[in-house]
This record gives structure tokens, sequence and C-alpha cells, in this order.
């Protein structure tokens, strides 16, 4: 678009046409105060806080309302315009109840900071103050009437971006009210989205109200462990007993792939963190019984078990599993560690993507896999499978804000009419298991068109549908787990015809993608690389087994038969998640890391009680294939990264951990852990001293750095620029160069199927989750209602 | 619900007359409270199921419109204007009459059902002021003896 | 239904078929009906257009724009249907003319509106009557049905090939709604709520479409434009000021009522001599000229023409008609109490200094006429007004403002003698307690 000029307190300021002025000002860097503007969602000129002086035009006009025009010349400073800002902090003061000394919100107040930048010190009100009781609208929202100043901006965020319209207005004039959708509490998705942007204390968050001051936490950016999109979040972490405890999540400063977007996992979840039923002692099975031991009498156990296992009967009597919410550096670690110490492929995880056929079809094509950001910014999105508003939020509100900001093209093909239906431009509904179909319809195949053309879309539909698709440019095509093995293949090929057409394949936990980069696959190395080809991972780890190994259910089988002697369970539930029989590893020694008693963990002979993603340093690759740091908040008592427990277990095999992790850099110094008791301390301090000042100490082994350097010289994709990793951007990897995969077992797929409000085994764990479901089933489903 | 056949067919004719459905809410919903007598919750869900809005959205429009109610109130609503023009005929003195005689307050209902009592804004009878309106029904050039055979009279036509 | 009075001095050209039964389509056809609109189908859209600009005609609803101006503003080509709203919101205290219009004329309305489409290229239009004028939908609604009847109305008007629609539409109770952005989101089936301008509704208007909007009596007055021509209704008023207007006489007189009299009479005559002067032997105190929101004018400053321009020299404005008359009895903080009640109870509330600042003025105010008022309210009230003026959202923060400083300007005196625990001069003992409180 063409530029416009126009002066803004005599400074020459250039903007695209169709700017707001209120946004020229903030380009150059002059602050025009506002509550009710909101970048991305609907203008209301509301609170007149934004009142600027435009030459020629008699009265102050609204910044946040005002298109710039050619010539426009514009006063922010002169006493007229300063004192319309101040009066207006005079009359919000007035209602207000100035609790700010017990408001959550005191210190991140946009009122405080309004009326202190622009001052309205001196009180003129003596009027009694209209006073409502607080209201508790869901287990965490409540609403403090009189703090509302009423911006709208929960009413807008609400509807706008997240396309709920739980939230309205009431009544009129002084009298007006925010009112929630079910009369005195909420039905919503709880995303908390409200309670994030209201400029005020008046929507706080049931799990951080009244628990401390914003200064009085430490806040530390990081990734959100619940799906697989990666949000950014920022923990706000005080100490408790347990070491520490996170009482808040936002996303703080609305950078990364979400901006300020977070749903109801990511802002609340995190209290799985704390929960009483966490681990936090080594148990080992002694006369049946799971009993307290040290950390040095565990990986002495299971060290010298799996150095005998691994002697007697070879590696491949030992199975491994691994997870989707560990670091990629652990993964790969992981894998590193079956591979090279345990002389085993027998290695798998709970697979919700078919990424290895996704890799395959892909393979020689540059650039063609879709970040979030992506997902903002295309002009047309096919979306076909999954749920996004329930299993991907983030996708979601990428899609949907897309859709509404920038007028995308959403095509919806499903089997159920999902909540994303009402932002697309063509909704196809189809019978379940017929996405493959679809697929070989699109990439040209006529014949299957009979078969899918239905009563509400026959087969003419389908080739208007077809036709347009293939009529879009930089389509993003979407597809969650329904399209698998041979169909992403089919799809990929019909996509390709399309010009700058980018893909995104659909998996469901923090890192499952970075699970299957880095090879937690029986038959695949990181990158994707076949166990059975001479390549560079052969060279450089030396003597790995060629053969691919057991699958998960091939282990089961094997144990059953008395042929797995050991399993190596990380952070995963497989009893739990598969519905395994729990008797099935009885013949094995089995060692599980996890945070909980999980099903699986309950039949182990050794449970080392694990850290989680809060806890721990490293990177997690989301379903878009976007590489993000996360950052450890803090540590609880007696917990260890899964990291460190793999390196002590190689340790206790008596194998030279410095082949698994190559930490200090030229071999000079080294911190063997000799300094790092359970309670850290200097060595940790001195990390994240070496971190903050750009430099990564990789002085000990458990330094995930260290593989983080082999990750990004070995694992196409991942050479991103570490700098820009370390300063918190999101990199988006490019599968490009991995491979060359294999079609893959699309049967061994087991979709999470989380929901807005479930995520596996760490949901279950978590109160939030708990009570709001809960909350839920207190309240008559409205069909009941009806009935009587 | 069911409304009568009147609202019915006032109702789709209204919906003819506009590009979208929503808009014949406000007038609907006045017709409504008129054969209900307020807004109840079973009105707020079928007006909103048949226009295609959220229950909220509904709400939110009656809580704007002071003519709007959701709570009972009696057969005859007075409207008394106390607004300038009438204020300075003495409507203030005709509103306190009314809440002697009927013993309630603004926006209180007499215990038999039959009235309630609302001082409301300008309702443009200024230039025969003051003025009230019971229901629709506009009574001008109020005195307060003028009051009293007024007040008998809807009360005979309640009791029949 | 309103009575109706007459002076010798009216100039009856919107009211010249009050009370002749003209609600009845033969008889308003008999009286000049539905002439206009026949001589509109035949001109070109321009000319009616200049014809209305030409005829100094400008809105009743109170801004006093030129109406023929406004409908010049509408795209001749639009994407979009136009439409055609006349605002009979009537909510303006101390106005009650369009109801007159409504009860005696409806159909001079719909002639208005249709002439107004033709003129702007709309085949729609909407009559928005407020939700209290019950009876006056019923005219309406009737009014429609037997213009459609006699195909006035729906396709093909007159034979002349010209489709036009008009609807009835009906509020619920709220001042805000005659704000035309208001107004529109209304009829949309929405919360009063202003919109955003530019764009202005001759753009983006209802449901996104072009839309004119005017006053009933604005409309009311186009077809005499069109049939008597616009020089003979320039005549009637002087420069820019076209035409005759209802105004409506209330309060201490002796002949309240509706009066139709040329633009620029005098307000002293109007005062006096149409409305019969003050009653029992009082003098004047003070009169509001337009309807509550226009600046009141005290004793000495009533020897003003009533136009727009001459109103607004004197410090007023015309307003939508409304001419409130005070005697000497009146308590000024009252009356200003009363005044900004009103608009703190309509305040849509969407705008922090119109809702925040009309609810602590009337705050102050209840507390000061109770006699708990501080010299410093007087100032900090004036202050607060100052400080709503020209920054709200829509005219609706400025109407509370405007009266609210002349109120204290004019009459200080007044609110100084109800200071510091003083009751009020003008009431008889312990009134003050029962003044009535809206929640
Ligand atoms: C708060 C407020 C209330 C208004 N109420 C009315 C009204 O009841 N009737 C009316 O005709 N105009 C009213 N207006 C003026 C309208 O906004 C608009 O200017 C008018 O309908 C245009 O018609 P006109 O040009 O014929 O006057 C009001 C304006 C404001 C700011
Ligand atoms: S000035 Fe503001 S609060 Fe008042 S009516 Fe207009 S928009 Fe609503
Ligand atoms: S930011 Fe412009 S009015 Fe609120």
């Amino acid at each position: 678009m063409a530029d416009v000029n126009i002066t803004v307190d005599g400074k020459k300021v250039t903007a695209p046409a169709g700017t707001l002025l209120i946004e020229a000002c903030k380009s150059v860097g002059i602050e025009v105060p506002s509550f009710c503007y909101y970048p991305g969602l609907s203008l209301q000129g509301a609170c007149r806080m934004c009142l600027v002086k435009i030459e020629k035009i008699p009265k102050l006009q609204t910044a946040c309302t005002t298109v710039i025009s050619e010539g426009m010349t514009v006063t922010t400073t002169s006493d007229e315009v300063r004192q319309a800002r101040k009066s207006m902090v005079e009359l919000l003061l007035g209602n207000h109840p100035l609790d700010c000394p017990v408001c959550d919100a005191g210190g991140e107040c946009e009122l405080q900071d309004m009326t202190f930048a622009y001052g309205a010190a001196e009180s003129k009100y003596m009027e009694a103050k209209n006073h409502k009781d607080e209201q508790q609208w869901s287990p965490v929202v409540y609403f403090d009437r009189p703090r509302c100043i009423l911006c709208y901006r929960c009413v807008r965020v609400c509807g706008e971006g997240m396309d709920v319209w739980a939230l309205g207005v009431q009544n009129r004039g002084v009298v007006s009210i925010i009112a929630p959708n079910k009369e005195d509490h909420l039905e919503c998705e709880e995303c908390g989205m409200c309670i994030d942007i209201c400029p005020v204390g008046a929507l706080t968050s049931g799990a951080y109200r009244y628990k401390t001051r914003p200064w009085e936490m430490k806040h530390v950016g990081t990734i959100c462990t619940h799906c697989g999109d990666g949000c950014k979040t920022t923990l706000g972490v005080r100490r408790s007993d347990t070491g520490m405890e996170i009482v808040r999540g936002d996303n703080r400063d609305k950078s990364g792939i979400n901006g300020d977007f977070l749903c109801i996992k990511g802002r609340y979840a995190f209290d799985f963190a704390d929960s009483a039923e966490r681990l936090n002692q080594p148990l080992i099975r002694k006369e049946g019984r799971l009993t307290p031991s040290t950390w040095e009498e565990a990986f002495e156990l299971v060290g010298k078990h799996f150095a005998e296992i691994r002697d007697k009967e070879g590696g491949q009597a030992i199975g491994v599993i691994g997870s989707n919410r560990t670091t990629n550096e652990e993964n790969y670690l992981l894998s590193k560690f079956a591979r090279v110490v345990l002389k085993t492929n027998n290695l798998d995880h709970h697979r919700t993507a078919d990424f290895p056929a996704f890799v395959a079809a892909l393979t020689g094509k540059l650039d063609i896999t879709a970040s979030m950001r992506d997902v903002f910014n295309a002009p047309a999105i096919l979306l076909i499978g999954n749920n996004p508003t329930d299993q991907h939020p983030l996708l979601g509100w990428q899609i949907r804000n897309n859709v509404r900001l920038h007028r995308a093209r959403l095509y919806v093909i499903n089997t159920l009419p999902i909540k994303l239906r009402r932002q697309a431009a063509n909704f196809t509904q189809i019978p379940a298991g017929t996405e493959g179909k679809v697929a070989a319809f699109l990439a040209g195949q006529d014949s299957v068109a009979e078969a899918l053309a239905s009563e509400s879309t026959s087969r003419e539909n389908w080739i208007a549908l077809r036709d347009k698709l293939r009529g879009e440019q930089n389509l993003i095509i979407i597809f969650g787990s329904e399209i698998r093995g041979n169909d992403i293949e089919v799809l990929v090929k019909f996509g390709s015809a399309i010009p700058g057409a980018k893909f995104v394949c659909l998996g469901d936990y923090a890192n499952s993608r970075g699970a299957a980069d880095m090879g937690l696959y029986p038959d695949l190395l990181p990158g994707y690389h076949r166990v059975a080809d001479n390549g560079k991972f052969h060279r450089e780890w030396g003597g790995i087994p060629t053969t691919p190994g057991l699958n998960l259910p091939q282990m089961v089988d094997a144990a059953k038969a008395g042929k797995l002697q050991a399993l190596y369970v990380v952070g995963s539930n497989p009893i739990g998640r598969f519905g395994i029989d729990p008797f099935a590893f009885s013949k094995s020694f089995v060692v599980v890391q996890d945070m909980f008693l999980t099903e699986t963990a309950l039949m182990a002979d050794v449970v080392l009680p694990a850290a989680n993603a809060y806890e721990k340093s490293g990177t997690f690759t989301n379903t878009c294939d976007d590489l993000q740091l996360i950052k450890k908040a803090g540590e609880v008592t007696d917990t260890k990264t899964d990291f460190e427990m793999i390196v002590r277990i190689a340790d206790a095999m008596g194998f030279d951990v410095r082949k698994l992790v190559h930490f200090g850099g030229g071999g000079t110094r080294a911190d063997m852990g000799q300094s790092r008791g359970a309670q850290s301390g200097e060595a940790d301090q001195h990390g994240v001293w070496l971190e903050a000042h750009g430099l990564e100490p990789k002085m000990s082994p458990f330094d995930p750095m260290a593989i983080l350097d082999e990750i990004q010289r070995l694992v196409p994709g991942y050479d991103v620029s570490r700098m820009n990793l370390l300063a918190g951007n999101d990199q988006h990897t490019n599968l490009a160069g991995s491979g060359p995969s294999t079609l893959h077992n699309p049967e061994l797929i087991v979709p999470a199927n989380d929901g807005l409000f479930s995520s596996g085994t760490l949901g279950r764990y978590s109160r939030t989750l708990n009570s709001v479901i809960e909350n839920r089933h207190r309240e008559p489903a409205e069909t009941e209602v009806a009935a009587d | 619900m069911t409304f009568s056949d009147q609202f019915e067919s006032r109702f789709a004719e209204m919906l003819s007359h506009y590009p979208t459905k929503r808009s014949v809410l406000v007038p609907t919903l006045l017709y409504a409270q008129d054969e209900v007598g307020y807004l109840s919750q079973e009105v707020i869900a079928e007006l909103a199921q048949r226009l295609d809005l959220t229950e909220l959205e509904v709400r939110n429009v009656i809580s704007y419109y002071s003519m709007l109610t959701t709570k009972p109130r009696g057969k005859y609503n007075l409207q008394v204007c106390t607004n300038i023009s009438c204020m300075l005929r003495g409507a203030e003195e005709i509103f306190d009459w009314c809440r002697q005689r009927l013993d309630i307050d603004h926006k209180g209902t007499t215990a038999d059902g039959l009235f309630s009592l609302e001082e409301v804004e300008c309702i443009g009878a200024c230039s025969w002021a003051p003025a009230m309106q019971v229901n629709y029904d506009f009574h001008e050039n109020l005195t307060v003896e003028k009051m009293d055979t007024i007040l008998d009279e809807y009360k005979n036509r309640g009791m029949q | 239904m309103a009575e109706l009075v007459s002076h010798p001095d009216e100039v009856k050209i919107v009211s010249k078929r009050f009370g002749r039964g003209a609600t009845g389509i033969d008889r308003y056809l008999e009286l000049d009906g539905y002439k206009a609109v026949q001589k509109a189908l035949g001109m070109q859209p321009d000319g009616i257009i200049n014809e209305v600009k030409n005829s100094g005609l400008r809105g009743r609803g109170g801004a006093g724009f030129n109406t023929g101006m406004k409908w010049s503003f509408v795209p001749k080509q639009s994407p979009k249907p136009k439409y055609v709203l006349c605002n009979g919101d009537e909510s303006e205290p101390g106005t009650c003319k369009d109801r007159l219009i409504f009860e005696h004329d409806p159909h001079a309305v719909i002639e208005g509106v249709v002439i107004a489409g033709i003129a702007v290229g709309s085949h729609t239009g909407y009559i928005y009557i407020r939700g209290e004028y019950r009876y006056l939908s019923n005219i309406m609604q009737q009014a429609i049905k037997d213009a459609y009847a006699r195909g006035f109305l729906g396709k093909n008007i007159f034979g002349s090939g010209y489709d036009f629609d008009v609807y009835w539409h009906g509020g619920a109770g709220a001042y805000e709604v005659g704000e035309e952005s208001a107004l529109m989101e209304s009829l949309e089936g929405k919360r009063g709520i202003p919109r955003i301008r530019p764009p202005f509704p001759a753009v983006v208007g209802l449901w996104g479409g072009p839309t004119v909007i005017n006053n009933a009596e604005t409309l009311a007055s186009v077809p005499h434009i069109i049939l008597g021509g616009a020089e003979w209704y320039a005549s009637l008023g002087p420069a820019k000021n076209g035409g005759t207007r209802l105004f409506c006489l209330s309060g201490h007189l002796n002949r309240p009522g509706v009066y139709e009299l040329p633009m620029g009479y005098n307000l002293k005559k109007m005062i006096h001599e149409v409305g019969g002067g003050i009653p029992d032997g009082q003098n004047l105190k003070a009169v509001v000229p337009g309807g509550s929101s226009t600046p009141v004018l005290s004793a000495d400053e009533i020897d003003v023409a009533m136009d727009f321009d001459s109103m607004m020299k004197a410090g007023s404005m015309l307003g939508s008609g409304g001419v409130v008359v005070l005697d000497e009895t009146t308590c000024m903080v009252k009356f200003a109490l009363r005044t900004i009640k009103f608009y703190q109870h309509e305040s849509c509330g969407w705008c922090i200094p119109c809702r925040e600042g009309t609810d602590w003025l009337k705050k102050t105010l209840t507390r000061f006429h109770a006699g708990g008022g501080l010299k410093k309210d007087i100032d900090n009230m004036y202050y607060l007004s100052e400080n709503m003026l020209g920054r709200t959202f829509c005219p609706l923060g400025d109407a509370a403002a405007m009266p609210t400083m002349a109120f204290i300007k004019k009459f200080r005196k007044e609110f100084e003698d109800h200071l510091e625990g003083r009751p009020c001069p003008f009431e008889k003992e312990g009134a003050v307690e029962q003044l009535p409180v809206m929640a």
C-alpha cells in the first residue's frame, strides 16, 4: 500500500495508507495512551484516552479510530490533550475502589500506569462509590465489578478472538456491567483470555488470585508442555517447600508464535507440577513392594541390570520407550543411549501422527512445511480431519484470526461439524474414515468421487471444491492423524501442484514432533535416517545395530514370551495409555522415569522421579516444525531431569559418558556432577549466568546444550540460528534434507484424543482441569432443563 | 413455548421486512412482553433460538431498554413522568401521591398484582404536563384529583 | 390523544392537516395527499435534492443540518442497498411534536420517506417510532397498510416503475437510540450503542448500506416543499432557515401546546403571546429553548429570533423545538439535577466521560440540593462538565455538559444559596427528602 506522510509533534512520520493514527504514533515512539484500543480487535473509541489534536479539526479526535491521511498534522502534547487524558483518568477513578494494595493487578495495572503517567493525584470525588460484590464465574474466572473500567476488551477477545461469545454487556449507563453467558456463571472454553487482556484487576484468575504480588515472582519465559502447538508462556514462579511453585502462566511479553494467546491448559494447568502425588524419591521394588531408596542405589541397580542383560542376552533383550514430553536433547540422547549403550533398536514412543510417512513424501522438497506463524498469514487454508479448537487450540486461534483479520479462505473437511466450520468458506462433512478417499480425489482420482458424493455434497460439489483449491496459491494444507501412511503421499502430491503450498501434519503432544525427529523409532534414527543405512550416525556414534528393532506392540509380545528382559520407560505410560495388560512386563526388569506413579510405574522395578519440562532446559519442536527453547523455571526437590538420569545410568553401566555427551568443549574442564547435589546451586547459577551472557556452559555431561550442538550438526533442518534460539525466538526447522525415512505402520498411530480440558497423564494431576471438569458435570445439561 | 396467533403473524411479517433476522428483536421483545407480562427465561430462550442469537445476546439487548423487564409486574404499570416539563407542573406531587395511595415505591408492585409504579423519563407529553402512561395509555394534564378517578377506573377494570 | 391548540401567528404547514381526519387515506388524499410524491416521481433525483437544499430546510431532530445537503452525500452508485430511516424516537425532554405528526398526519411522513428515497435512489424506508408511542405505531402501521393497498407503496408505485417499500419499526425505551447511529444499531436488533464515525450513515449505514436519516418532522415537511416550491418555503423563515417548525411550549405557561410558527419567530413573543404568558402572576426566570440539552437562557436573554443561527449566536441552540419555560418559583439547582438525572439514566454507558461524568454530576447535585453542598462543588461540577464537553463518543455527553455549564454560569448565586447545610430556599418543608430517586 502507498505510504502516507503525517507530522506528529513536529516529527515526520511515514506509514502505509490505512494505518491508524495511534499505530503511526507508536511506530515513531510517541505513546498515545489507550484502554479500549487493542491491536487485532475491533475498534471501540470508548475510553477516550487517546484523544489528540488534529490541525483543522476543532474537537479532539480519537487516535485509535482515525486513519492517517496525507499531510495530517497532529499534536499529542498540548495542554488541551494533557488535560483531556488527565480528566479521563479522574473520571475513571471516581467510581474505582482504589483497592490497589490487595488487587492482583497491582503493579501490572494499566490504570495505575495511566494515573502515574497522566496524573490525577488530587481526588475531587466525594460521593459514595458504586459497589458490587465480587463474583465467581467459573473455577478459574472471578469478576470484581467495581474495578472494571468497561474497555470491552474481554468481550471482544472472547467473541472475536476465541469465537466463544460468552461475555456481554448488560444494562446501560453507569450501571453497565460485563456479564457472563449463563447469568451468574460462565460456560465457555475457560481460556482465560479475558483475564489476560483485562487492563485492570476486574477479571482475575482462580489459580493466581491473592497469592502473591507480581514483583515477588520470578518470571521465566518458556514453552507450554501440554499440546503440540508450543505456545510461549511466562511462568510466574515463587519459592515453596518443595523448591518452587508456579503460580501463574501467561505470555506476558506477548512475543512468539502465540502473541497473547494461551488456552486453559497453558494458562492454568501447570499445577500438575506441584501435585501432592508427585514422586520425590527413587523407588526400588523390594520384596514385591516399591520402597524408597537413594539415587545412588537406584542408578547402581539399573546400571548393573542393564549391563548384565545386554552383555548376556544382547541388546535385543532390552526395550526402550521414549516420551512425547521430553526435550529434543533428551530424546536424541535416549535414541543414542539405546543404540550405543544398550545396543538395541527396540525403541518406540506413543505415535500420534505419521511423521515418517510425511517426511518420506516431502523428500527433496524445499520449504514445504508451514510454521505456526504461516498459519496466521496464509491466504488460504485447507484443513482435513482433526478438531483444532479442542486439540490444537493455538492452531485454531491462528486459523480463526487469520480468517477474521486477513480474510483468509478456510476449507474444512471433517467427519464432524467442528467449530472451525464457522470460519470456513467451505465446510464439507464426510463419513468417518473417508479422509484417505478425499486425498485421493483431490489428487485427481475421479473414480472415488462417487464414493464421496453424499446428499449434502454432490459429485459436482466435490469437483467444484477441488477446482477452487487448485486455483489457490500459497495454500496451507493441514491434516490430522486421520491422514496417514500412503494417503499422506497422495495428499502431498495434490498439494505440490499448487504454487507455494505448504503442509502441516498434526501430532498431539508438546514434543511429539521432536520425538519423531530425534528417532524414537525402532527403524529410524534422528532425522529419519534408516538404521540399516550406513550413514553419518553410524560413523559418529559408532557401532549401532543395523536391523530394525521391535515396535511397541512387538515389545509387549516379546515381553510376554519372556524375550524382553528389560524395559526402560522414559516419561511415558504405555500401560495406562494403550490398555496393555499390566502383567505383560512382569517377567522383565522395568525401569520407569516419571513424575507420577502411573499405571506403568506401578508395575516397575525401579521408579525414578523425573523433572518436567518446566524444570529443565532444552528445546521442543512443535507440530509445525518450530523449534523453541524451553527454560527452567525452578527445581523441585529430589527430582532429576531425564537427561541427567540417562547419563547417570550410562555411567553406572560403565560407559564413557564423554562419548555420549560431548561436554567440556576441548575437554579442558568438566563438572561430573560432583558439585551438583539434588539442590544444585552453584553449577546451575553458573549456567544461568553463562546463558544470560550468551555463552553456553557445556561444562557438564548433564548440559543439554552439548547435545544440542550435536543435533544441530547431525539432524537435518535443525541447523537454525543458535543466537535466535537462545533469545527465545522460534526457528522453523526444515525437513527437506531428512530421510529417506520409510513408509510406516500407520496402524500404530493412536491419537491422544485430548480435549480442551484434558491432557493425558499431566491433565489428570492438574487441580484446575479437574475442577473445571467437575464444575461442568455439576450443571445439568441443557436438554435436561428443557425436558422438565 | 407458544404465543398468540396475532403475535405469530406479526412476527412472521416482520421477519420479511429486514435483511437480517435479529433486526426484529427489539419490537418483538416488546410484543412478547405485552403477551407474557415480562420477558421470562422461556421467552428469552425461544426468541434466541428463533433469531439465531445466544440467550446472552438477547439479555444484553433486553437490559439496555428501559421498557423491557425480566421481572413480572402489575397488570397496570403506572409510568409517571417526572422530567422537566412535568416536574415544573407538579409531577413529583403526582408521583408521591401514587406512592402513598398504592403503598409502593419506584418499580414496586402492589400485593394484589394490580398496579406497578415507575418514575419514568420524558414520554413526549411535555405540552400536556404532568402526564403518565398506564401501560400504553396516556393520561395528561394530571391533577391529584384526576388521579383518584383514573386509579379507581383501573381498579374496577382490573377486578372484573 | 394530545389536545390541539392554535394561535393566529401560526403558519400551518406541517400541522395543516392536524385534527382533520387525515389518518384516513381518503381524507389525506382530499387534503392534497400523495401529490408531492407523484410530482417527485417525475423529477430528476438531483432536482429533488436541489429543491430541498434550496428550501433551507434544516433538520428538525436537533442538529439543524441542511437536509438537501445531507441527501447529497449519499453516493449515487452503491453495491449495497440504500435506505431511508425516519427518526421518530422523539425522547428529548420538552419535545412532543413528532407525536402529533404521527397521530394526525402519518401519511405525510410516509410521503416524505418515499420522496427522500427517490432523491437518493433508495427503495426501502423504515419509520422508527419510540416504544412508548404504541398507539402511534398502530396508526402508522394502518397507514402503511392503506398505502400498500392503493399501490402507493410496494412494486411500481403509482405506476411509475419505481419500487418502494416502507416498514414500521419500534423502540423499547431509550433516549440514546434517537442518536442516528445508535438508532441504526437498535433497528438492527442490538443495544443502542452509537457507531464510530466516519464512516457517516450517508455512506455506511443500515446493514452497511448508505442511509439517509431524518427526523419525522423534517420528512413531513418535504412533501410541502415539493408541492410549494423551495422559494416559497425558504421565504417563510430567515436566510438559511427555511420554513416553519413545531414549537412545543411547556412548563410555566398559561397556554402550553404545540404551535407551528415560522422560523425566526421571536422567543419573547412566543412565551408571552403564543403561550399566553406566565400563570399566577409570576415572573419569568429562565427558558430552555430547544429541549433539555440546550443551554438555558435567563429572562433577560429571550428577545431572540428562534432560528438555528440566531440561537447559536445567543449562546444556546434551537435544538428539537422544545421550549420549556421556568417561572421565578423554580429552583435552578433542582432543575439542573432533574436534567442531569435524565442524562445519567439515558447515557448508554459506552464512553468514560459521559458514563462517569453524568453519574458524578448527578450524585453531586443530589447532595448539593439536599443541603450537603460545599463551595468547591460548584467549580468541580463546572470542571467536570467542561471535561466532558467535546470529548464523548456521541453528542449525548455534550447534551449533559452544556446545560449544566449554563445553569452554573447563569445561576451561580442560586447554587451558592444552597451551600453548607442551608435547605433549598424554594422547597416547602421536608420536600427535599422526598425527591424521587430513580434506580
Ligand atoms: C442523544 C441524542 C438523541 C437524539 N434523539 C433524537 C430524537 O429522538 N429524534 C430525532 O429526530 N433526532 C434525535 N437526535 C438527532 C439525530 O441524531 C439525528 O441528527 C437526526 O435524526 C437527524 O435528522 P434531521 O437532520 O432531520 O434532524 C438525537 C441526537 C442525539 C445525540
Ligand atoms: S456520550 Fe458516550 S456514554 Fe454517552 S451516550 Fe454517547 S456514547 Fe454513550
Ligand atoms: S483507545 Fe481510543 S478511545 Fe479508547
